[in-house]
């Protein structure tokens, strides 16, 4: 099996965000970057699929130069190679998963892994998007997967609101990974080593020549609005309950 | 040329959740050409009473489209889609209408915008997006370039306002058969019956560590009882194992917009927030007076929860004993 496995690197989730004065953009100085959680549990998901059924993994990234980061982390975690897609600007989804689209198309494969989303943008795009890009069928936000190398079939559980449903398709396929899929192993002394020889392809963005209109335009980034000063009650436990639910209802209407 | 609303959303045994409502208003509120709602499966045309009570124009019903599948659904949509007379697409922001959404995006050539809290229209017919981005610690005001403009839109944020109208039920057959159809849901497995799906919910009770032990939790069910309310919890209580994987709230959890969050024995860490900065009330009960959830919350107790929740309980049923 030839699996193919998207990393986007994102701002740690403990990261305070700060907009730029001009509302174009957050500052990146003092921002810790890591692997998209969610991306994590999809190389995860690759190896051990590797493991158990022999082939390869190749991790694919887009972005600027500092990407190689999370791009050597996927290698120590037991990737195979990558490939990068390198930019300075910034990508909306549909740039990205055509970008991503046309790396995969050049590599081949027999399955593509993605997150279900990046905590960054948290669009949730990029994986269906590739798929239906390259004509595959998906199976998103997936906790559980089962491969059928001689059916070349999938079976996946995938996460609804209260619920769960059990997905059937072929493969090739794009499946997107959500948290309980599995448990990220951490990289190793030798394998940060040995991550630092594997070969990484560079390829520019401009070089897929890809339409140059974004499809979505963020006009501006802004705060969230700020919560009035809070009401903190202290003291005897059936007297602050007492006044916290005659607040809720009198005050605050809405109990 | 096309200038209508076309909201796609899925439906149970004729049952709607509320956002489709909300969706349904949002629509409305567009100004622009006609509102088509469009769902699929068995039961389908029995939304139409809701449909109607709430403002769609014109429904179509695909019931022969039994078996959700992503890439037969988005086929079907695009092949039917001049038909719909529509140049904005409006899905629900829950696993069905993202994974749908995403697929048709692509298929369509129209940018989407997910998670959608606020839409409003331009002049030009432009439709202006605020959606949350680093798990709502910022907001981003998004524009869509391309002539099919898509959104999905946050469940509970905006309201649902009656509007009766007579529904015209189009006669628009799905042209893609379902035997083609590659990826397909063969089984659904549903959670425990009797409970309040944390992202719909109105009102939420979630604990965190502070509760200290599993069995602590019937404290909150109790509450939530009295309350009518949801049952959350933050990140590591769910990994311990204490409530299922499903509690979970926060950036990498569920993301909840209810209207009073009760945050319980929760210190307020920068992920857990993430998941509830859209809660209209956020209530604290900390025994830190420094926890970080007291500088978000609305309201709070700073005391022992052990002592705090069951008269929290009584003094709620005795309040709704009097109404
Ligand atoms: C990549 C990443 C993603 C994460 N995603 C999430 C996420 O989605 N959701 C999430 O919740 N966390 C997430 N976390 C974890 C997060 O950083 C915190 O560790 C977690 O939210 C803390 O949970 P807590 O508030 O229950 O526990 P604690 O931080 O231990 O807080 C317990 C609180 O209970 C109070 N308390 C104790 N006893 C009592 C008592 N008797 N009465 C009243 N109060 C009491 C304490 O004062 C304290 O404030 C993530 C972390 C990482 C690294
Ligand atoms: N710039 C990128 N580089 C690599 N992978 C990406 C990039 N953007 C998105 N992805 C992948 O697509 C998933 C969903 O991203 P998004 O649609 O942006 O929420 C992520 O979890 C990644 O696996």
């Amino acid at each position: 099996m030839k699996i193919l496995v998207t990393v986007k690197q994102v701002p740690d989730t403990a990261t305070k965000i700060q907009i730029r004065a001009d509302g174009q953009g957050i500052h990146e100085e003092g921002i810790k970057w890591v692997i998209n959680p969610y991306d994590e549990f999809a190389i995860e998901e690759a190896l051990r699929i590797k493991e158990k059924h022999g082939g390869e993994v190749v991790v694919l990234a887009l972005g600027p130069s500092r990407v190689e980061e999370a791009v050597r982390q996927s290698l120590a975690m037991g990737a195979d190679r990558a490939v990068i897609v390198t930019t300075e600007g910034s990508v909306e989804p549909a740039t990205a998963a055509h970008a991503l689209a046309a790396i995969c198309q050049q590599e081949g494969f027999d399955l593509i892994i993605t997150g279900k989303q990046a905590v960054d943008d948290d669009s949730a795009q990029v994986g269906p998007m590739i798929a239906a890009g390259l004509g595959l069928p998906q199976v998103t936000v997936v906790i559980h997967l089962e491969v059928d190398e001689a059916s070349k079939r999938l079976r996946a559980e995938r996460e609804l609101e209260g619920a769960s449903e059990i997905v059937e398709l072929p493969y090739p396929a794009v499946v997107t990974a959500q948290r309980g899929l599995n448990e990220p192993r951490y990289p190793t002394l030798p394998n940060i080593m040995k991550a630092k020889k594997k070969e990484v392809r560079r390829v520019t963005l401009e070089s897929l020549s890809l339409p140059a209109q974004p499809w979505v335009t963020v006009n501006r980034l802004f705060e969230p609005p700020t919560r009035p000063e809070p009401t903190i009650l202290s003291g005897d436990p059936a007297e602050t309950a007492k006044e916290l639910v005659r607040l809720l209802h009198n005050q605050a209407k809405v109990l | 040329m096309a200038n209508g609303v076309l909201v796609i959303f899925d439906q149970n045994a004729g049952d709607i959740r509320h956002v489709v409502l909300e969706m349904l208003t949002v629509a409305r509120s567009l100004g622009k050409g006609p509102v088509t709602a469009l769902t699929f499966g068995t039961d389908a045309a029995k939304t139409l009473p809701k449909l109607a009570e709430y403002g769609a124009d014109r429904a179509v019903f695909w019931e022969s489209y039994t078996q959700y599948s992503s890439d037969g659904f988005s086929a079907a949509i695009a092949q039917s889609f001049p038909q719909f007379d529509a140049d904005v697409i409006l899905f629900p922001a829950n696993a069905w209408g993202k994974d749908l959404s995403a697929r048709l995006s692509e298929v369509l050539g129209a940018g989407l915008a997910t998670d959608c809290l606020h839409l409003e229209a331009e002049a030009s017919g432009r439709v202006k997006a605020i959606r949350p981005v680093y798990a709502g610690k910022a907001l981003a005001e998004v524009v869509i370039n391309t002539p099919v403009q898509m959104f999905s839109l946050r469940p509970n944020i905006n309201a649902a306002e009656v509007h009766h109208v007579n529904p015209e039920v189009l006669d628009i057959a799905p042209s893609v058969d379902p035997a083609t159809f590659q990826a397909v849901v063969v089984e659904r497995k549903e959670a425990q019956t009797g409970t309040i799906e944390l992202t719909e919910a109105d009102i939420i009770v979630s604990g965190g560590r502070g509760m200290k032990a599993p069995e602590n939790f019937q404290l909150l069910d109790a509450l939530a009882a009295a309350l009518g309310a949801a049952v959350g919890s933050s990140r590591p209580v769910a990994d311990e194992g204490w409530v299922p994987h499903s509690y979970h709230i926060g950036q990498t959890g569920k993301v909840v917009s209810p209207t009073v969050y009760f945050a319980i024995g929760i210190s307020g860490a920068i992920q857990h927030l993430a998941g509830i900065s859209g809660s209209k009330y956020i209530v604290a009960v900390n025994n830190d007076p420094e926890a970080p959830i007291f500088k978000v919350a609305n309201y709070g107790i700073v005391g022992d929860l052990f002592e705090v929740v069951p008269r929290l309980t009584e003094e709620i049923k005795a309040l709704k004993a009097q109404q």
